[in-house]
């Protein structure tokens, strides 16, 4: 997937869940995430905030740091 | 079985506590008030004559054949428009009213043909029966008096013809057409002996004519008749199915002579249609033997090869040891399957557990994924499960219907038919969308409020709606108390109300008027029972699963859920929606909802299909196209989906296609995603097997076998022969043993069967022990999850912009006459009315562009560029346009971009960001999509030993 797309949508669903009180957004963002994506995007997502994250907001950095 | 004839009351069924006792001819009868003498004496078994009467239209009284005596009473009244009494005694035979019966007939016969012998309608005219029935032996009055013998023939619609010389005027059609279809194009023109049917000023292909065949239907002579019958003569035998097309799911008898349809009529005890119908499934079935049809499986190298017909054993070993070679070079994860919402229950369940069991992972995914995949998502969220929550027969209880991002009239035409006859009554309409659908103002239905809001700005109108409910007092307070998780509805409540959520604030985003917006919402909550319904304009947009929990909020809020007459309904487009999502057919789940993670239910699977099953989601079909770019994905199994048409940013689809190493489409035509399979499996039409549709209503309703499989085997057995032949072996005999099986597994199936089925005629799931036969109304008492679950949904505008490049938003939908991709319709006579898809765009734009009515326009947006006709009308709103995907060439989804709903993956197709301008010649992709069709689809016949 094109790094863009993926950080577009990993985006968005933080936005939705940003609404939330932080704790209960931040899980909201990783559950997500664990149960919709495939492995290869959430491997893709792990490399890429390896790599730094650039562009994703804070929620969705944070969650996806807490992905298995 | 043979021909169907449904009992004929006459009058309307008629539904009251008060009960009234009777007797006609001598034979007592208890009916509910309000019953007519002609029905309450079918009930007690006595048909009386009749010809202007029949039950799905409200007596007449104009033929005086169901003449009566009733003692103590002078005259003879019509039964039919004579409502039955307490007490009251019915005489329906004497000489007086023979002599009475026989007079009538004789002036009906005196200006009718009598070509009987040769008449289309021989065998199945209520007129010649009736002759027969009053004894009709000679005409008094000849044959030569002024008559309407040579009355011109109307041939002008494909489907069926209007000969005015047949016509008895007894207004029937008259009738079907304004209270069954609610279209009122047809009119009694003149008065007397000038009487006449007219469809306005016009013939019929011209006139406001929708052709649902309601007054095909209610003619009782030859005067309105369907030409396949004209050409082929009176049916033998019928078979009762369902529609293949739209998401309501009508029942239809197929009418057969051998194995061939003479017609399809709707069927009176279809629960979901009661015996209406639209043009699609009632005349649009001629593309099930068209030439196109491919009957033998094929096979190739290329894709720039020509197809090679083999044999069903070579086709099915071909694509099993290229899956097998796939998955031991790339991996496991290299393969995947996509269904269509168009494939059966039993058909969707199988590909689904071939690929959990046979593949091994989790990469199935169905095309709901491009429609009402949020639904699915925003209502288990809010309520607990992925479905509507009511029977369409509800909306005969709504008081004020909420239409949002749907277009019933051409999307629904049934249900739309009976929405429209509430409104009549009196229920109030909102309709919320960009474009002036027929519904904000047609015959005899005008919305109450049209909020045209500009595309992507769903949410920001309805949490303005949900605003005004909130601020003005005007929640259910007690239904939220007892029925919904109060913690967070308080968050809720606190979020909505903020001044950003009101109306005023949001109107610049949104394009409504404050007031408007504040009317409509005081109008739902007040105005007695509420009910929602949409469509993909809800879905489609990055927004898609926010807006339906947005839905979900606004109808907990005002109490508007289990009963009758309320609800959230989503109105799916295609006919097994619902049904494709039920059966497992998501990456992420199996059958019934439930996760794949969710290790009981995982286990139960492995232990009922002898294999170690995957507890991680699979590729949603975006991500498998995204796989296959990125060299990851390199095989997939396509049954009956045409995602090369479908799916958005045509480009980037067929550049994912064209990357796999082999694609397995098994369909009824070489369609788009064909152009780029390796191995061609015939598909079978709705006609050539058995098995189950689920419609909008989770109606769970028979699809029969009507003729034998063109291609020989039903889909099903096609991906059994597929798993055998990649090694695990599936051991069914007949359709019914995997219903069968999925209501072992699946809880909320548990109490189906296809033997419960032809016993009940259809099922609405939930279906169990407590639910011995379906549940009509869902949420009744307590919601699927416990309590309700309000949920915030902060507006979001999407990121697909209008600019200086890009000025104009596009959006998408459908029309009447075509269906989705158009691979059925665009092979019927529907393509008389839509030959092509156009550009609607204001008269504003347009001639800012120069740009007038019929002028070739290009259309281009950052995905890509086409060219198609431009339609100049102000049902669109500046700054707005709007097209069909109905045909191919268009290539509508070249213009469409990746973006989609956050939690789903569905596209954003109602928003893409375009600039039309006036153009000379196709676009670059059309002449390349010409050119690499022309290449893609040669077939060598007859270079194998197919069998």
């Amino acid at each position: 997937m094109k790094t863009d797309n993926m950080v577009h949508m990993a985006n968005q669903i933080a936005q939705f869940f940003a609404s939330y009180p932080h704790e209960e957004a931040v899980a909201g963002v990783a559950d997500h995430i664990q149960k919709f994506w495939e492995k290869r995007m959430r491997q893709q997502l792990s490399e890429y905030i390896a790599g730094g994250g650039g562009g994703l907001n804070e929620l969705a950095l944070e969650a996806a740091k807490r992905l298995g | 079985m043979p021909v169907i004839k449904e009992v004929d009351y006459g009058t309307p069924l008629r539904v009251a506590e008060t009960l009234v006792t009777l007797e006609i001819d001598g034979k007592p009868v208890t009916v509910p008030a309000g019953t007519s003498v002609m029905r309450a004496a079918v009930d007690a078994g006595v048909q009386v004559p009749k010809l202007c009467a029949t039950d799905n239209v409200e007596a007449f009284g104009s033929c005086r054949l169901c003449l009566v005596e009733v003692e103590g009473r002078r005259g003879t009244p019509a039964s039919c428009t004579t409502l039955a009494e307490p007490g009251m005694k019915v005489k329906t035979q004497s000489p007086k009213l023979a002599k009475l019966r026989r007079g009538v007939m004789e002036l009906y016969i005196s200006d009718h043909p009598l070509d009987c012998l040769t008449c289309a309608a021989n065998g199945d005219c209520e007129l010649q029966d009736m002759a027969g029935v009053v004894g009709l032996r000679e005409v008094r009055y000849g044959y030569e008096g002024a008559n309407h013998l040579k009355a011109k023939k109307d041939e002008s619609n494909p489907y069926f013809t209007f000969d005015p010389a047949k016509c008895i005027v007894c207004s029937r059609c008259v009738r079907a057409c304004e209270e069954v279809q609610g279209t009122f194009a047809l009119t009694i023109e003149g008065r007397g002996f000038e009487s006449k049917v007219a469809a306005g000023n016009q013939d019929f292909l011209n006139s406001e004519c929708v052709s649902c065949g309601a007054c095909v239907q209610a003619c009782p002579t030859a005067t309105l008749v369907e030409k396949s019958v004209i050409a082929k003569g009176q049916a033998e035998h019928s078979v009762v199915t369902t529609c293949a097309y739209c998401g309501v799911g009508c029942a239809f008898k197929a009418e057969m002579q051998g194995n061939e349809v003479v017609r399809m009529v709707p069927y009176k005890d279809g629960k979901a249609n009661h015996g209406h119908s639209c043009v699609k499934g009632r005349f649009a079935w001629g593309y099930a033997t068209h030439k196109d049809r491919i009957t033998k499986p094929m096979i190739r190298e290329k894709i720039t090869d020509p197809w090679r017909e083999v044999s069903w054993e070579e086709a099915i070993g071909r694509a099993a040891s290229e899956f097998k070679r796939i998955q031991a070079k790339y991996g496991q994860d290299s393969v995947g399957g996509i269904t269509s919402s168009r494939c059966t229950n039993e058909e969707s369940y199988l590909v689904q557990k071939l690929i959990r069991a046979a593949f091994g992972n989790n990469n199935t995914d169905t095309c709901a994924r491009v429609c009402h995949s949020p639904t699915g998502y925003g209502l288990k969220t809010t309520f607990g499960t992925s479905a509507g929550t009511q029977n369409f027969d509800s909306v005969e209880q709504a008081d004020v219907i909420m239409v949002i991002g749907a277009n019933p009239t051409d999307a629904h035409p049934v249900f739309a038919s009976q929405m429209k006859k509430r409104l009549r009554e009196g229920a109030r309409l909102i309709v919320v969308d960009p474009r002036q659908i027929d519904l904000v103002k047609m015959p005899h239905v005008e919305a109450q409020y049209h909020l045209p809001l500009r595309p992507g700005t769903n949410v920001a109108v309805i949490n303005a709606i949900a605003h005004v409910i909130v601020t003005e007092g005007l929640v259910d307070e007690t239904f939220v108390k007892e029925r919904c998780d109060v913690a967070a509805f308080e968050n809720w409540r606190k979020f909505i109300a903020e001044e950003r959520n009101s109306p005023e604030t949001l109107a610049p985003i949104t394009g409504v008027p404050a007031k408007d917006v504040r009317a409509a919402a005081r109008l739902y909550a007040t105005g007695g029972n509420g009910a929602i319904y949409y469509g993909l304009g809800v879905t489609e947009h990055s927004q898609g699963s926010t807006m339906v929990m947005g839905m979900a909020n606004l109808a907990m809020a005002t109490g508007n859920l289990g009963r009758p007459g309320v609800g959230v309904n989503p109105l799916r487009g295609q006919n097994n929606v619902q049904g494709a999502c039920d059966m497992g057919s998501f990456p992420h789940e199996f059958t019934g909802y439930r996760h794949v993670s969710d290790e009981p239910t995982r286990h139960l699977f492995e232990q009922d299909w002898g294999v170690e099953l995957r507890g991680d989601p699979g590729l949603r079909i975006p991500n498998m196209l995204d796989a296959a770019v990125d060299g990851t994905f390199k095989g997939l199994y396509v049954q009956g989906e045409d995602i090369a048409q479908s799916d958005p940013n045509t480009k980037h689809v067929t550049a994912g296609l064209a990357a796999m190493e082999c694609v397995v489409v098994q369909d009824l035509f070489l369609n788009e995603t064909a152009m780029y399979a390796h191995v061609f499996l015939p598909g079978s039409s709705f006609l050539e097997k058995d098995g189950t549709f689920t419609n909008a209503e989770r109606r769970i309703s028979p699809v029969r076998k009507a003729m034998a499989p063109m291609g020989g085997l039903a889909d099903w057995e096609i991906t059994v022969a597929l798993s055998n032949a990649l090694g695990y072996p599936m051991h069914y005999n007949h359709a019914s043993e995997i219903m069968d099986e999925i209501a072992r597994l699946t809880p909320t199936f548990a109490g189906v069967s296809f033997a419960r089925l032809d016993e009940l005629g259809s099922i609405q799931w939930p279906c169990n022990e407590k639910a011995p036969e379906g549940t009509p109304v869902m949420h009744i008492g307590g919601f699927a999850r416990g309590k309700g679950k309000f949920m915030i949904t902060e507006f979001v505008a999407t990121d697909e912009r209008t600019t200086g490049r890009f000025p104009l938003v596009l959006t998408t939908g459908r029309i009447l006459s075509q269906y989705n991709v158009g691979a059925q319709t665009r092979r019927t006579d529907n393509n008389v009315w839509h030959h092509e898809d156009v550009l609607e765009i204001h008269p504003f734009d347009a001639e800012n562009r120069g740009i007038e009515q019929g002028d070739l326009v290009a259309i281009a947006s950052r995905a890509g560029e086409t060219t198609l006709r431009a339609e100049v009308t102000e049902r669109i709103q500046p700054g707005v346009v709007y097209t069909t995907f109905h045909h191919p060439v268009t290539g509508a989804n070249v213009v469409t971009t990746e973006f989609t709903d956050w939690a789903t993956g569905c596209p954003e197709y109602k928003v893409t960001a375009v600039e039309v301008r006036l153009a000379k010649r196709m676009s670059e992709w059309q002449e390349h999509y010409l050119e690499t069709r022309r290449q893609t689809t040669k077939i060598e016949h007859g270079t194998g030993a197919a069998k």
